[in-house]
């Protein structure tokens, strides 16, 4: 049973997007993946989403900061959940809800890795049923 | 200008006032270091206050006076001298008996000068003391930066090698919980994936075990006069399955028996590394061309290919530990990204170098030169 419910999933860690997309669709999303941040943007011209999850590093070390400016400048209303390995590897902590970090940080909400499904679940149903 | 701080530390007055003098105009270079070195002074009149004195002034040179009121000399330098400390003591003395000199130098001095002196005398002893400060501060430092870099490697060693065991985790997680129903085969990808992530492990493991033995030196070199062709043969046949997966034809160019002081086992090291990544950043239908010729006493190789090839930017980072080059066109090429670090260090045991001419999109060759090993 399909939930109308359609994910760009953006990680260039294939391993990650192949795990996170079988693991999304046996929640019955529909996933659409892209490796880089020119990938994610192409496809966004040409389809609509309902919801973004973009890895913070990529090719540079803030594209995913970089494509959720991008979305959320064209379409404030679509939800976009980052995720990143930097707090495991780093202990640099953010979750993108004090003022300051949503004066830069253009995303609804902020899932550390390795991500616990069933956290990015509830928050895909709570960011898609407002 | 660098300048030093210099404590006097002496109960009598004039003596403090000429050392102060004496150091207060005095300038000198050291081979070591650019600038000329002068000097600030302080002075203290007794032990309690040249304690205070180093405890808040943080001096680099202490003159300190033997014979003081109430805590003498020894008994100030035992106070001072910690473990982190870096001032250098000179023991000023009228009363040098055998047995004060060792106490002084058990307690950390680290030079004497006996009472009375001339300026020169003082200057002279600390000229001397200076020159061990900083050489004490240049080891130090160096140490702090070894500290550093092997701090750095194995924090990036730790997230290289968790990396793998995460995905396969991943995917171990997905096929235990049949996430995607009970059909063994539609697991396979998945299988074949997490064998490809601990192939990319196990060769990074490798990797790391000859990257550590070459710069412990506990590699035991075998140098003798060794058949450079059969070398690079034997590495041809080892890259032959690989090359065969993407229809890649490797020409030799050389047939020549050329004979060279070198340890075989370096060479094939290094012939491995330069034919596997011509092989894997090549396009399918490619070439890969060997050359080596011998040179005086140098044997030059290259290793060419006809593959995506590198900009300018990435092959400025070619030789940093765990760097790979990642886009578009390398994606899902697996390696450990310590081959060129190894190469590099193999290399440098010939004194040899390497040369990297790469064009985006039309291929990269390697040259590089081994001299005749000196031992």
């Amino acid at each position: 049973m399909s939930k109308d419910i359609t994910i760009l999933l953006v990680d260039d860690d294939i391993d990650f997007l192949t795990q996170t997309k079988v693991r999304l669709e046996a929640e019955d999303f529909t996933v659409v993946t892209a490796e880089s941040k020119n990938e994610a943007e192409d496809l966004l011209t040409k389809d609509e989403f309902d919801l973004a999850i973009i890895d913070i590093m990529m090719e540079d070390e803030d594209a995913g900061f970089a494509l959720a400016y991008h979305i959320k400048s064209k379409d404030e209303s679509m939800p976009v959940i980052i995720t990143s390995a930097v707090t495991s590897e780093t202990g640099m902590e953010f979750d993108a809800q004090t003022d300051e970090e949503k004066s830069w940080i253009k995303a609804d909400t902020f899932i550390p890795k390795p991500i616990r499904y069933e956290q990015l679940f509830t928050e895909i149903e709570r960011l898609t049923r407002e | 200008m660098h300048v030093l701080k210099a404590l006097i530390v002496d109960d009598e007055k004039g003596m403090r006032l000429g050392m102060q003098r004496t150091l207060n105009r005095y300038t000198f270079s050291l081979d070591d270091i650019e600038e000329d070195i002068k000097f600030e002074t302080e002075t203290a009149a007794t032990g309690e206050d040249a304690v205070e004195k180093v405890a808040n002034w943080s001096p680099d040179i202490m003159l300190l006076d033997y014979k003081l009121p109430n805590i003498s000399g020894l008994e100030v330098l035992e106070e001072v001298t910690t473990e982190e400390s870096e001032m250098v003591t000179v023991m000023v003395t009228a009363y040098a008996s055998i047995d004060t000199a060792i106490s002084a130098i058990k307690q950390g001095a680290f030079d004497f000068l006996a009472k009375p002196f001339e300026p020169a005398d003082l200057r002279k002893t600390v000229k001397k003391a200076t020159k061990n400060l900083i050489l004490a501060r240049e080891v130090r430092k160096l140490e702090e930066e070894k500290k550093r870099v092997r701090f750095e490697f194995l924090s990036v060693l730790a997230h290289e090698l968790k990396a793998p065991i995460n995905a396969i985790k991943g995917y171990l997680n997905i096929i235990s919980d049949r996430v995607m129903g009970n059909d063994v085969e539609k697991y396979d990808d998945m299988v074949e994936r997490s064998l490809v992530r601990i192939d990319g492990m196990k060769k990074m493991i490798s990797d790391l075990l000859d990257l550590t033995r070459i710069e412990s030196g506990e590699k035991k070199r075998q140098l003798k006069k060794t058949s450079v062709t059969n070398c690079i043969k034997r590495s041809i046949d080892t890259a032959e399955p690989l090359a065969r997966e993407k229809n890649i034809t490797i020409n030799l160019h050389n047939e020549d028996d050329i004979e060279f002081m070198c340890d075989s086992g370096e060479i094939e090291i290094i012939m491995n590394n330069l034919i596997s990544n011509a092989i894997k950043y090549n396009k399918d239908d490619g070439q890969v061309d060997i050359d080596f010729d011998k040179k005086d006493d140098a044997v030059e190789i290259s290793v060419s290919d006809t593959g995506i090839g590198m900009s300018e930017e990435e092959q400025k980072k070619l030789f940093d530990e765990f760097t790979r080059i990642k886009n578009k066109k390398t994606r899902g090429i697996e390696g450990s990204g310590l081959g060129l670090s190894i190469l590099q260090k193999i290399v440098n045991l010939y004194d040899g170098k390497i040369s990297v001419e790469s064009e985006p999109d039309q291929g990269t060759k390697f040259t590089i030169t081994l001299y005749k090993s000196a031992d």
